[in-house]
C-alpha cells in the first residue's frame, strides 16, 4: 500500500517539476523564472524524501537539507541582484 | 514485508495528499495569469505538499524501519521559515521592476508605474524620512 502511495506521490511531484520547467522556460518576466526555480528546488526536496521512503534508506536527508538551504540562499541572491544590481553591497 | 495496519494507511494517505498538493501548487504556477497570483501556488500549496511528504517520512522511519532521525523536522522547519521570505523577496523585486517598467507584464496592471502610496514614504523601501509629519517616524 505504501509502495503504491509513494509511486503516486513521485509521479505527482515529477509532473509538478515538468510544469515548473515549462514556467522556467516560458517566463515571461525574470521574477517568474526565479519563482519557478525556487519551486523546482522545493519539489526536488520532496522527490528526495519520497525516494528514501521508497528505498527504505536514509542517505538523502543531508542532501535534502543542503538543497533546502542552498535553494533559499540562491533565491534571495537572485532577488537581491534584481533589486539592487549587486548581491553584497 | 511490512504489516498492513492503521499506521500504513495513515502514511499512505499523507503521501497521497502531499503528492496532490505538490502537483496543485505547480499547476497554479503554470496556469495563473500574473506573478502576484502565481506566487500563491508555490509558496503555500507546494510548501504544504512538501510538509506532508516530510511528515509521512517522519512517521515511516520510526514506525516501519525502526530508525529515527531529526532531519525531517529540520527540513520542515527550514522550509516553513524560508517560504514566506522568498515570496516576499520575489514580490518585492517584481514590484520594483514593474514599477520602473522593466520587462513589463500587462496582466499585472502596474506596468505603467506603481500607484501613489498616499503617504510620504514610497513602496516598501527605506527612502528617507517621511515628508508628512503625521506619519510615524521610520
Amino acid at each position: 500500500m505504501i509502495e503504491i502511495a509513494v509511486l503516486f506521490a513521485i509521479s505527482c511531484v515529477g509532473l509538478a517539476m515538468a510544469l515548473n520547467l515549462w514556467r522556467l522556460a516560458r517566463g515571461p518576466t525574470t521574477a517568474d523564472r526565479i519563482l519557478a526555480l525556487d519551486t523546482m528546488t522545493i519539489n526536488a526536496i520532496a522527490l528526495m524524501v519520497l525516494m528514501q521512503i521508497q528505498q527504505g534508506s536514509a542517505v538523502y536527508f543531508e542532501a535534502a537539507l543542503l538543497l533546502a538551504m542552498v535553494g533559499f540562499l540562491g533565491t534571495v541572491a537572485y532577488c537581491k541582484f534584481l533589486l539592487r544590481g549587486d548581491i553584497i553591497e | 514485508m511490512m504489516d498492513a495496519g492503521p499506521v500504513e494507511i495513515l502514511i499512505s494517505a499523507i503521501l497521497v495528499i502531499g503528492g496532490f498538493f505538490a502537483l496543485v501548487g505547480s499547476w497554479g504556477l503554470a496556469r495563473m495569469p500574473s506573478l502576484m497570483t502565481r506566487l500563491h501556488g508555490p509558496t503555500k500549496v507546494t510548501t504544504l505538499g512538501v510538509g506532508s511528504c516530510l511528515i509521512a517520512s517522519m512517521i515511516y522511519f520510526p514506525a516501519v524501519q525502526g530508525t529515527y532521525s531529526a532531519h525531517e523536522l529540520l527540513i520542515t522547519l527550514f522550509l516553513f521559515l524560508t517560504a514566506p521570505i522568498t515570496a516576499n523577496m520575489i514580490a518585492k523585486a517584481h514590484l520594483h521592476r514593474q514599477g520602473k517598467a522593466i520587462d513589463p507584464n500587462p496582466m499585472d496592471d502596474i506596468a505603467e508605474g506603481l500607484p501613489e502610496t498616499g503617504r510620504g514614504t514610497g513602496w516598501a523601501t527605506f527612502d528617507g524620512r517621511s515628508a508628512d509629519p503625521s506619519d510615524p517616524p521610520l
